[in-house]
């Protein structure tokens, strides 16, 4: 649960409550980005997700050093990217 | 230096090893204990390897950042008995699934016919609320500064949205008090700090000015990278070369020295600080642990429901009190391996894959005698590790 993964936004699904779909590895999923209010996020940004929620807006780079290092921690870590990628918010 | 070739940018890794080198050989009886306070951390240490490729005197200590290993026995009691409530939806992180209460885990509730049901995020909890209005959804909320503003949004909308069937039982905790306890315990052999990036992400960095400023060591906010944690291995030798001792940002490229300014002014809103909550083999901490404030309370499953809230002592043989204070390393634990393990564990540093028990058995050294061979083998490790005296 303390993973942090990375996603690109995609689009906004409900503006009024930040509900935005971000895609990781080519998949799309629902988050909140309620958190970063104070700093708009807009499609195109990468964002660090944290259980649904992006918690940080980061670049490509740290993006793909924070999935690479993501796949190399093991099963536990997999797990939890495919339940992020397979739960459903909305 | 057989794992260096496993890392992202090879050359960068052995770069930072030689400085590190260079920084300790000056004093080759000068020791380090650096106290990684993240579970996520100790977990990369171990995948890595890292240990093994520092200097001797250079000792990772695990700390108190693993917010699955914190939690004492009552009250996964009491999340048992919540989900065995008639009526009730329990949704819980997986991690919290197979953690031992006294009467069982959420695991065995489940299979014995409770209600209980893996979440990713706490908005998936609030979901089944929705979809399911005849039932009572209760999420179980664990983690740190870096979760709890996720609870808090979700309380924001159920409250938006009138539920009167969505309540969370919260066990979010605060970084500073633990760390806090750890200084000032007389046994402190501490010597600075790998920072919770994560939980940096939130609070800040600033945050963190306590350390050194009141207790005189160095700390460096640090990201989940293998060579994230050798440069802040560097960095805070570095301080001690020229005689610094402040708060230094590693993962800039992710943590602001404010933090989150929504995510905290959230927190304020949704949370009051409790009097006291009680830590897994920390005991109870003052101003350590959040409640639903008042303009929550009716989310709070501690009001809602009569919990039992029976306070249960760790089990004598579980030793993850110790292994959370940084007391203890993994293997020195009796059942470390033999009577606990992922698959059965006894304590909660097993079950979490960021606890220190987890990771270290992961990793190949299942066996006490194993992880002792490795911890010790090699070039005879000096130090405290070296020197302890639990028996074998």
């Amino acid at each position: 649960m303390c993973l942090g993964i990375p996603g690109q936004v995609v689009d906004f699904i409900d503006p009024a409550e930040h509900i935005a779909t971000v895609e990781v590895s080519g998949v799309r999923r629902s988050i909140s980005t309620r958190l970063l209010a104070d700093d708009p996020v807009a499609p195109g940004d990468w964002v660090l997700v944290h259980v649904g929620f992006a918690l940080s807006k980061i670049d490509q780079a740290e993006a793909d050093l924070t999935l690479d290092q993501i796949r190399r921690l093991g099963k536990p870590f997999e797990e939890e990217m495919e339940a992020f990628l397979e739960t459903s918010i909305v | 230096m057989k794992f260096v070739d496993e890392f992202r940018d090879p050359a960068a890794a052995k770069q930072l090893l030689a400085a590190i080198a260079d920084l300790t050989a000056a004093d080759p009886e000068r020791a380090y204990r650096f106290m990684e306070i993240c579970g996520g951390h100790t977990h990369t240490i171990y995948r890595h390897g890292l240990e093994h490729l520092l200097p001797p005197q250079v000792e990772f200590v695990h700390g108190p950042g693993c917010p699955v290993c914190v939690i004492p026995m009552g009250r996964v009691d009491d999340a048992v008995w919540l989900a065995r409530r008639p009526g009730v939806v329990f949704t819980t992180f997986g991690d919290m699934m197979r953690v031992p209460g006294s009467a069982g885990s959420l695991l065995q509730a489940q299979a014995e016919g409770a209600d209980v049901r893996f979440v990713y995020s706490p908005l998936d909890a609030l979901k089944i609320a929705r979809d399911q209005p005849e039932r009572e959804v209760v999420f179980f909320a664990v983690g740190f500064e870096t979760t709890a503003p996720s609870t808090a949004v979700t309380l924001a909308r159920a409250a938006a949205l009138g539920l009167t069937n969505f309540s969370v039982f919260c066990n979010h905790v605060l970084i500073e008090p633990p760390l806090r306890a750890i200084l000032d315990s007389p046994q402190r052999r501490l010597d600075g700090f790998i920072g919770p990036g994560h939980v940096a992400t939130v609070t800040g960095s600033d945050h963190f000015h306590f350390i050194p400023d009141e207790y005189g060591l160095p700390i460096v906010v640090t990201g989940f990278e293998p060579l994230d944690i050798l440069q802040a291995v560097d960095m805070l030798l570095t301080q001690y070369r020229q005689g610094r001792c402040q708060v230094e940002n590693q993962y800039a490229r992710v943590v602001r020295p404010q933090g989150n300014p929504a995510a905290l002014q959230l927190l304020a809103e949704v949370f009051t600080v409790r009097d006291s909550f009680e830590w897994r083999g920390l005991g109870w901490i003052p101003a350590s642990g959040y409640r639903l404030s008042e303009a929550y309370a009716d989310f709070d499953a501690e009001r809602r429901f009569p919990l039992p809230g029976r306070r249960v002592a760790d089990p004598p043989a579980c030793e993850c009190g110790a292994v959370l204070r940084g007391q203890l390393k993994p293997w020195q634990c009796q059942v470390f391996g033999s009577a606990c393990t992922p698959e059965k564990p006894i304590g909660t540093c097993m079950v979490s894959p960021e606890g220190a028990c987890a990771a270290y058995y992961n990793f190949g050294r299942m066996h006490r005698a194993a992880a002792r061979a490795v911890a010790l083998g090699g070039a005879a490790r000096s130090g405290p590790v070296g020197t302890a005296t639990r028996p074998a």
